[in-house]
């Protein structure tokens, strides 16, 4: 099997563009070689998830580009870092690495890379459009972009995202072709309200990302979201719980328009029954605390809160009395945040006991002040990696179940 | 055994003692980069370190933060000394490839068959005449 190179690959990989193009080239090719792809393939844009400092390997790999002189060649966005810049004085990192993790965020915008700082880069004007080839990193930001939008990416992460972004080319296999966007295992949903919760989704998620393996999942039966924020929970949910890349929601996504097309013709290799009862055992296996149990926090906006969720959330507070105030951590971009404060709709966060929080998640990085009680999310993603990152028990509960449990001071649920 | 034919996703030469793992690790999140040992609870060579040790598995496992790991891992000397695969992998071929661009230091990855081999014994890997890997017991 012979590896095919453009006249323009070569010359990058030759140094002809420079020391950091040819590096990257280099990485490119020999990863292209062994995902076993002929050829590669242009690209438009990128989103790198390289920001959250992991150790020195990884910014002195950046850190070589920029003294390479090297700029990204397509529209590049950047995932969240380990810092939160807007508000600096929220992290508290450990002694010696806030310097690095700072330097690792500087150096990906002298690349050229866009200072978005989020994990819902399709929530900002760099949001791709239907069939356009890019190369991503960000599990949540992969499925979003792939089965909501129908752009074209495979999962890249760590060095390969950037290396695609500083050559503008990708290696020409998986779900950049057509052919491998098709559905393999058919979900059936049973019994489902019109208008579902937003656990739901969760729920949803959560058992297509445990059962689909590598294969590409199709659900039917899916309720119309409310909005794409509920594809969003739904899309994360799938990539915590599993490495789904892609899923077709029959009669919602814009590749699944009917059964057939979202397996191009063919029938479905597996068919799962999943019922109301599936969903809600799902969705308990998420919380590791009882109802009734004290709460230090509330973490909302993983992945990042967009302008809708804020305009669902302010309401709600507004009409709770706020009770035992306990905080509320919303993390949303940097761009969002300058939007909210433009409209004054932040004008009253503090009473509200809101904690916005930008550039970074409070999963990933050290925000909260109280650790002693249960921290209550709607995120599946929030409650399934928190426990294990920052040693907190979690509850987790729709949005308005936590604007609740909030005013509570301890969890409560069901408020719909 | 004589020499069996192998694959390099990074070439080089080297050897040591072998590491056969019963189950794919991922090395985020399995393997401390400070001191080499296997960290991951669920994996049952849980407590085993991989510095310097030729390590045998079916194929790699889990999220693409590995290939940074295992660079940082190369970085400091407590990667192990060749990583053998039955199946190609492409994070842990990354994490090798800029290793060896940052560092200069090439940590040998080869897919082979890795039947028959058994953790302790001696591994050689060494470059062919062709570019191919050739891995001796010795």
């Amino acid at each position: 099997m012979t590896f095919e190179l453009s006249a323009e690959d070569r010359s990058m990989l030759q140094g002809e563009q420079g020391p950091a193009v040819a590096a990257a080239m280099k990485i490119l090719v020999a990863f292209a070689g062994a995902v076993g792809a002929r050829s590669l393939l242009d690209i438009s844009a990128a989103h790198i998830d390289g920001c959250l400092y992991h150790g020195q390997a990884g910014l002195d790999f950046v850190e070589r580009l920029v003294d390479g002189a090297g700029r990204v060649k397509v529209q590049t966005t950047l995932n969240v870092g380990s810092l939160d810049l807007i508000h600096p004085e929220l992290v508290r990192m450990p002694e010696g690495r806030d310097a690095p993790a700072r330097r690792l965020m500087k150096a990906h915008m002298d690349l050229g890379c866009q200072a978005t700082f989020t994990c819902a880069p399709y929530q900002t004007r760099f949001r791709p459009s239907f069939g356009q080839q890019i190369a991503w990193g960000e599990s949540n930001a992969i499925v979003f972009a792939n089965s909501v939008i129908g752009a074209r990416t495979n999962r890249y992460g760590d060095f390969i995202d950037l290396c695609c972004a500083m050559t503008g080319r990708a290696p020409a296999f998986g779900l950049h072709l057509r052919e491998n966007r098709r559905g393999r295992i058919l979900f059936e949903l049973e019994g489902l309200d019109a208008d579902a919760s937003d656990a739901t989704f969760v729920g949803v998620g959560l058992i297509i990302g445990q059962k689909s393996g590598d294969h590409i999942p199709v659900i039917s039966g899916l309720p119309a979201p409310r909005d794409e924020d509920q594809l969003k929970a739904l899309g994360a949910a799938a990539a915590t719980s599993g490495a789904v890349a892609l899923f077709h929601a029959v009669g919602i996504t814009p590749e699944a328009a009917a059964l057939d097309d979202a397996f191009h013709g063919e029938p479905p290799r597996d068919v799962i029954r999943v019922t109301r009862a599936d969903i809600r055992e799902a969705v308990a296996a998420l919380s590791g605390v009882p109802d009734g149990a004290p709460l230090s926090a509330v973490c909302l906006g993983t992945p990042h809160f967009s302008h809708d969720e804020w305009m669902r959330l302010l309401p709600m507070l507004r009409a709770t009395d706020r009770g035992k105030r306990t905080p509320i951590y919303v993390n949303t971009g940097r761009a969002t945040l300058e939007r909210l404060t433009a409209e004054g709709a932040l004008d009253d966060a503090e009473a509200l006991g809101l904690v916005p929080v930008a550039d970074t998640c409070t999963y990933v990085t050290s925000v909260l002040r109280r650790l002693d009680g249960a921290v209550m999310t709607n995120s599946g993603k929030w409650a399934h990696y928190a426990p294990g990152n920052i040693g907190v028990s979690v509850a987790f509960g729709d949005l308005a179940d936590c604007v609740r449990s909030a005013a509570a001071g301890f969890v409560v649920r069901g408020a719909r | 055994m004589s020499g069996r034919g192998g694959i390099f996703q990074l070439a080089g030469a080297a050897q040591g003692s072998a590491l056969v793992l019963s189950r794919p690790l991922s090395f985020w999140g399995g393997i401390d980069a400070e001191t080499g040992d296997i960290i991951d609870r669920s994996h049952p060579d849980l407590g085993a370190n991989i510095a310097g040790r030729v390590l045998v598995m079916e194929g790699g496992r889990g999220s693409s933060s590995s290939s940074s790991v295992l660079a940082e891992a190369i970085r400091l000397g407590t990667a192990p000394a060749a990583i053998l695969l039955a199946r190609p992998d492409p994070i842990l071929a990354v994490g090798a490839i800029v290793a060896e661009s940052l560092y200069g230091k090439a940590m040998p990855l080869v897919v082979c068959d890795i039947a028959g081999i058994g953790s302790g014994d001696r591994i050689a890997i060494a470059v062919g005449k062709d570019g191919a890997a050739i891995v001796r017991r010795f």
